[in-house]
């Protein structure tokens, strides 16, 4: 960790404005869950609707996507990130501050909420709200350490963020089975199917898997990140 | 005393080579890059400051590899050409932050003493995003030099600045480079560099087309066949009274243009005798107006002799 990386990395992230739009879908998500408490449906169904789908389906990738690229494109695309670089600092530690900015920022953003949502629409009955919570949490780590390799590889990393959020998650996880078991959030539903009361979450992934491939995928990609960060090159605009 | 060697080194992009086989060596003092647009100055300095790998031979600073070596940036100042600059931040937070990520011991007493070398005090408080140009460039020196660094790079530093800045900036550099330090800076417009720099390295076309003293290179570069477009009151008249002198190597009547094509081969002879051959002979000038003056056919006059 190094302090003066993380301060700029927060300013960049959440200063002028971003920080209140980061807001905006935790807020979206808060007002659904009030809604849903007052509706007559069953809450159990709601609760796992909405924390599943609404939640970890869509609040956590989409946050985890804004922020893991966010910590880092900005400067790459703008070329300030030239004043990280040209410093005797070790490019792990670099990324490692900016990872450790991203999944705070996202536990923040994403995972708070979620926690919060759970309890308003089913309390802690079933342990749901705190299930969901940690799906939200161990999913929201590996986003963040995912996004912010593509947001060091590159300069679309939104758009190819949003293909594998949107489109392989959701869209090809739902049709094709074997998918599923290349889904972070199915890895953090797996694990959240293992803390919630007995057949209250479906999961298709089992723990043992979902595990190792979450601890897999957030080291493997810090790991490749900082070394793609140590090869940056710069391209001569003359 | 730090010396950066560039070895025989060539960098393409794709089928692209912007840098072809140049060996330089550039030592205390203050170096001028010069060259047109787009020869490569930026790759080279790029090269310099480790944000590049060669595709072939070696950049070292002081015999020590730079690509992919962080601990060089102990002894390095890189002054970007870009401007962008943490626009959120103001002068002294962006100056303090590098050199806290210099991991000075006193980073607070550093970012005061660069600020005040570049004479940006007064405007420390403000935020980056709100400077003008100079002022940018500015701030982007004292960053640089925070660390106190033996080796200073600066791509383009005199762009967009107003003269009474270049003038304090050159002066700057002048006493960088007289303290022992190496400064290198790149430029394509000559005056700058004659101005600032004792050696320059000219590159053309990702070539290395000239290396030396100033003066030397100036010279090569004046004494080159010069080309004229003249108009006047009787364009016979005046070719057959200019080609009797020596400072002329061939005149071509243009009788689309109805003008005079002039090759000179003595720079100055031909200046103080183009008026007065044609007071004399009563001709009045129209036009008078170089035709390669244009510093890509200067720079490659100099790659071709």
């Amino acid at each position: 960790m190094n302090v003066t990386v993380a301060r700029l990395t927060v300013r960049g992230l959440l200063g002028r404005r971003r920080g209140i739009l980061l807001l905006v879908v935790p807020a979206v998500l808060l007002a659904i869950s009030v809604f849903a408490r007052n509706s007559s449906a069953d809450k159990h169904d709601l609760a796992v609707n909405i924390l599943g789908t609404l939640s970890l389906g869509t609040l956590v990738p989409i946050l985890g996507l804004v922020v893991g690229t966010g910590v880092i494109s900005t400067e790459i695309d703008d070329g300030s990130i030239v004043y990280l670089l040209a410093k005797p600092l070790p490019r792990w530690k670099i990324i490692t501050t900016k990872l450790a900015v991203a999944v705070v920022t996202t536990w923040l953003f994403a995972a708070v909420p979620t926690l919060l949502a759970g309890l308003i629409i089913y309390g802690t009955q079933d342990t749901l709200a705190i299930a969901f919570t940690l799906a939200a949490l161990v999913a929201g780590t590996a986003y963040s350490a995912v996004f912010l390799l593509l947001g060091v590889v590159t300069r679309h990393a939104v758009v190819a963020g949003l293909a594998y959020a949107l489109v392989w998650e959701s869209l090809v996880g739902n049709f094709v089975k074997g998918a599923k078991t290349l889904s972070i959030q199915q890895w953090g539903l797996s694990l959240a199917k293992s803390v919630a009361a007995h057949g209250t979450i479906d999961a298709t992934v089992a723990v043992g898997v979902a595990v190792p491939l979450l601890i897999a995928v957030t080291v493997a990609a810090t790991v490749f990140a900082s070394v793609k960060l140590a090869g940056f090159t710069m391209t001569a605009e003359d | 005393m730090a010396v950066i060697t560039i070895d025989k080194v060539s960098r393409w992009f794709g089928n692209v080579v912007a840098v072809n086989d140049v060996s330089m060596s550039i030592g205390p003092g203050v170096t001028g890059l010069l060259g047109p647009n787009g020869a490569g100055k930026s790759t080279l300095i790029h090269l310099m400051s480790g944000f590049l790998a060669p595709s072939s031979g070696a950049v070292t600073l002081d015999g020590v590899p730079i690509w992919r070596n962080q601990a060089v940036y102990r002894a390095i100042g890189l002054v970007p050409e870009r401007e962008s600059m943490y626009d959120h931040l103001t002068g002294w937070e962006f100056v303090l932050a590098n050199a806290e990520l210099h991991g000075l011991a006193e980073p607070g007493a550093a970012a005061e003493r660069a600020l005040a070398l570049v004479e940006m005090e007064y405007a420390q408080e403000r935020q980056t995003g709100t400077y003008s140009k100079g002022m940018k460039q500015r701030v982007k020196m004292a960053s640089a030099l925070v660390h106190d660094p033996s080796v200073l790079l600066l791509d383009e530093p005199f762009n967009g600045m107003d003269p009474r800045q270049r003038l304090h900036l050159m002066e700057l550099l002048r006493r960088f480079g007289a303290d022992g330090r190496t400064v290198l800076f790149s430029s394509h417009i000559l005056e700058e560099v004659e101005q600032l720099a004792r050696h320059i390295e000219v590159v053309v076309a990702g070539r290395h087309a000239a290396s030396g003293d100033f003066r030397k290179i100036r010279r090569l570069m004046t004494d080159r066949p010069h080309r004229y477009l003249v108009r006047s009151s009787d364009d016979r008249r005046l070719a057959a009274a200019l080609i009797a002198d020596g400072s002329t190597a061939g005149i071509e009547l243009d009788f689309h243009e109805r003008a005079l094509r002039i090759e000179a081969i003595n720079f100055q002879g031909f200046t103080t005798l183009l008026p007065k051959v044609a007071k004399q002979a009563g001709i009045r000038l129209y036009t008078v107006s170089p035709a390669d003056e244009s510093l890509e056919s200067v720079f490659s006059y100099l790659v071709a002799s």
